[in-house]
């Protein structure tokens, strides 16, 4: 069998459980098309010896008749995702040669369900950015390309979803932040969906802002992306925002049947300066609910404007606190000091070291906006507006909206280097439709759903109410049998 | 428009605890203001009476019994430190 490294999850499964297929041989293709896919630098960290030894151990649970869904799939998992023995820098300097001595527990749980981690994934530094040009190994590149331009694959998960449209690995985790799933998806033509917050353990992910992490997959499909999913998530002790909720069966939720849903069009996310053909993307979205038989409803979210702002304190804020871990005396990288140099020296040296410019430009801001005297006018101002976009959701869903349908992203993806270094409002911009539902706390998917004219693949994001992923992933998958996205990107690299 | 000065910003640098050279402040300033004339939108937003929020989901946090769960590591817990000498972290001289 050829191609084996394009399979779907779902398209693995059943023939790896109908004996047609080994786990090795799985492996051993997306092991080959890694190697010859150094242009795109999506794998960083590469465990070809690891994915082996895990194959045989899969193939021979297959063979006893014991297999969960995700037993003997080869994926990637992203380089936020501490993994035991295996290096784990959130594609920063400041944690080169870190090697955990653990395992995060969604990998973990990967790995106890069968699936073969592959090696680690490119993104930008911990987490932070939409292009995933902050990475300590460099820039990430989007396997769709239209001209000579190296295209971004998007941020911050950008190897990841690189990775999983150049089929260099059947599925993907990601993490998302602001929006760190959902728009690479879009950029990429692939499927992304982030948890309502508390489905998936954050225990063992670097920490970026803990009231907005979320882990999730991305993978070619949507039926992918349920199967994937449900082996993320559950209750973990180990992380005290962790929801102790039974975790359904996913897939078989995808019935096909979506009459009767009600699915919002929230008239704030009508922009200035959102392209044409991502409006008529979007009016295309929703006619194609309605044609499966939902009643699709003009919602108000009002307070949506606010939301990037609220997000650029409260994550930065966050961040600020949580990457005062990165001192020098742990783990990671320390710089060489002077004589004289005591302990402050070491820090200050070490951070400036170890932490690329975009890194530090938030530490700074989130020190800045939780600083003595302006606590209460940034960061409370802030958390009270997250209240009053969690509330505008709340109304909405109060009022029977099952789901909401919007862009994933203001623009397909762009060249790399383009967007000036010396803005960094400007890159924000691009999480102006996913930031809004990592504040409410919110499960949110992006779906391919389309070519724009110069023919990038553009998505479509549903978001749904909490704890209903099920719903959401049948509406997505709906939408998705609709939209019927087909293209791949023809290999260059 | 929030203007960040220099003395400002390198105070910021201070208390995050990154070297910032001199002559880098100029831009750190500008870029800071830059980020905080864009969080002023804030002000726009009626906010009397609201709460902030503390927890996105609703929810009391898990309690459990007060017991030693884990130890006994030291060689892993030691096994990234940059400088780990006779089962310690290793840092400058702190006290005179």
């Amino acid at each position: 069998m050829s191609d084996l490294n394009k399979l779907t999850i779902a398209e693995a499964r059943d023939l790896l459980r109908a004996g047609d297929v080994t786990s090795v041989a799985l492996t051993e293709a997306c092991l080959a098309v890694i190697e010859s896919a150094g242009k795109l630098n999506a794998f960083v960290h590469h465990t070809p010896d690891l994915a082996l030894e895990r194959a045989k151990a899969a193939d021979a649970r297959i063979a006893a008749g014991d297999a969960p869904a995700m037993c003997g799939i080869p994926v990637g998992i992203k380089d936020l995702f501490c993994t035991a023995g295996v290096a784990s820098q959130a594609a920063s300097g400041i944690l080169e040669g870190f090697k955990p001595e653990y395992e995060s527990t969604v990998s973990a749980q990967l790995r106890d369900a069968g699936a073969v981690m592959l090696g680690k994934l490119n993104m930008d530094e911990f987490a932070m950015g939409s292009s995933n040009e902050s990475s300590v190994y460099g820039n990430a590149v989007n396997p769709w390309k239209v001209d000579a331009r190296d295209l971004t694959p998007g941020g911050s998960s950008g190897g990841s979803a690189a990775a999983v449209a150049a089929d260099l690995c059947l599925a993907a985790t990601g993490t998302d932040t602001g929006g760190s799933i959902r728009q690479p998806a879009a950029f990429t033509g692939t499927v992304g969906i982030k948890p309502t917050y508390g489905r998936c353990s954050r225990w063992g992910i670097v920490a970026f802002a803990s009231s907005l992490d979320q882990a999730g997959p991305m993978t070619k499909t949507v039926r992918d992306a349920a199967i994937m999913l449900e082996a993320m998530c559950g209750h973990d002790p180990k992380d005290s925002t962790s929801a102790d909720l039974p975790v359904p069966d996913l897939e078989a939720m995808l019935t096909g049947d979506i009459r009767g849903t009600k699915i919002g069009i929230p008239r704030e996310y009508r922009m200035d300066g959102t392209p044409a053909e991502i409006e008529a993307l979007w009016a295309k979205g929703a006619e194609m609910l309605r044609d499966a038989g939902a009643e699709i409803v003009d919602i108000s979210l009002p307070h949506t404007k606010y939301a990037l702002p609220a997000y650029y304190v409260i994550a930065p804020a966050e961040a600020s606190s949580n990457l005062a871990r990165y001192d020098g005396v742990r783990y990671g990288h320390r710089a060489t000091l002077g004589p004289g140099d005591g302990i402050t020296q070491m820090y200050e040296k070490t951070r400036a070291e170890g932490f690329g410019p975009e890194v530090q430009r938030r530490v700074m801001i989130g020190t800045y906006v939780l600083s003595a005297g302006f606590y209460d006018a940034y960061y409370n101002r802030a958390r009270k507006v997250r209240t009053l976009i969690k509330r505008d959701f709340e109304q909405a869903f109060a009022a029977g909206i099952d789901a909401i349908l919007t862009p994933a992203t203001p623009s397909s993806a762009f060249g790399l280097g383009e967007i000036a270094e010396a803005d960094p409002v400007q890159m924000y911009l691009n999480d102006v439709f996913t930031v809004t539902v990592n504040l409410a706390g919110l499960p949110g998917i992006a779906v391919p759903a389309g070519l724009d004219a110069q023919g990038l693949p553009l998505g479509l994001q549903l978001i749904g109410r909490p704890w209903e992923e099920g719903p959401l992933l049948r509406t997505a998958h709906v939408l998705e049998t609709a939209a019927g996205f087909v293209s791949k990107p023809s290999k260059w690299w | 428009m929030s203007e960040i000065d220099l003395d400002t910003a390198r105070k910021v640098a201070h208390l995050a605890r990154i070297a910032v050279p001199d002559e880098n402040l100029p831009a750190l300033a500008q870029e800071l203001s830059q980020m905080l004339t864009f969080m002023e939108q804030l002000n726009e937003v009626d906010v009397e009476g609201v709460e902030p929020m503390t927890s996105v989901t609703p929810m009391r946090l898990k309690r459990r019994a007060d017991g030693v769960t884990d130890g006994n590591m030291q060689a892993k817990i030691l096994s990234n430190a940059p400088d780990a000498r006779e089962g310690f972290f290793a840092v400058p001289k702190v006290v005179e």
